[in-house]
């Protein structure tokens, strides 16, 4: 959709926490090297009884970013899109490698996530918005 | 190498039919198989096949059939699987 002179598109995913906790059980330290940052490593474990809640809103929130910028076909890693933190606690979206230059292909659109979880399950939706006359 | 493909699917790929009959080429999104489950897929391929997927592979395309798996793991080992 167009706002103005403006696109806009959004992605959604949603995983389930006891998924997530199978794939560690699993795999076990690959599951987290192959997808995970080390940033995102650090802060998903560093409060255990939030890890598997943590890692499930950010493994949604890869492929909401997927998504959002239409990188199904493009061959991009896990890792190159990572979840950061602002000040102030909320998320925020840093892009890597192939994921970035194909952001940066696609105009370098703003990107903004959001992310939730409840129960045995994390979501995430991520906006991107392009630049004017973009 | 398909029936091995097919016994990580039974284990991981979480499909709503039969992966030990399952279409070689039939859509595996369209089997249920969710992008969680694919990422598990593809973990338990490289433990079989004792290959990593390099990035630029890491599409929804290679993971969308039994048949595309198998010529990406062909690629990756030279047929040696």
């Amino acid at each position: 959709m167009t706002v103005g002179a403006r696109s806009v598109s959004v992605g959604i995913d949603l995983v389930q926490l006891s998924r997530v906790e199978e794939s560690l059980a699993t795999f076990g330290d690959r599951f987290l090297r192959r997808i995970f940052t080390e940033g995102e490593i650090a802060y998903a474990t560093a409060t255990p009884s939030l890890t598997a809640a943590r890692l499930a809103a950010r493994l949604a929130a890869k492929e909401a970013t997927i998504k959002a910028l239409d990188l199904a076909e493009r061959g991009v890693g896990w890792r190159e899109i990572e979840v950061t933190r602002r000040p102030s606690g909320a998320p925020a979206l840093l892009l890597h490698g192939n994921a970035l230059a194909a952001a940066e292909e696609a105009g370098a659109p703003a990107l903004s996530i959001s992310l939730s979880h409840e129960g045995d399950y994390a979501t995430a939706v991520v906006i991107s918005l392009s630049k004017e006359n973009s | 190498m398909i029936d091995r493909i097919r016994k990580i699917l039974k284990d991981h790929g979480r499909l709503s039919k039969d992966a030990a009959v399952y279409p070689e080429d039939g859509d595996l999104y369209q089997a249920g198989m969710t992008s969680h489950a694919s990422v598990n897929v593809m973990l338990a391929l490289e433990g079989e096949f004792d290959i990593e997927f390099p990035d630029h592979m890491l599409k929804r395309s290679v993971f969308e059939s039994m048949a595309a798996m198998r010529d990406a793991i062909a690629q990756l080992t030279g047929d040696k699987a």
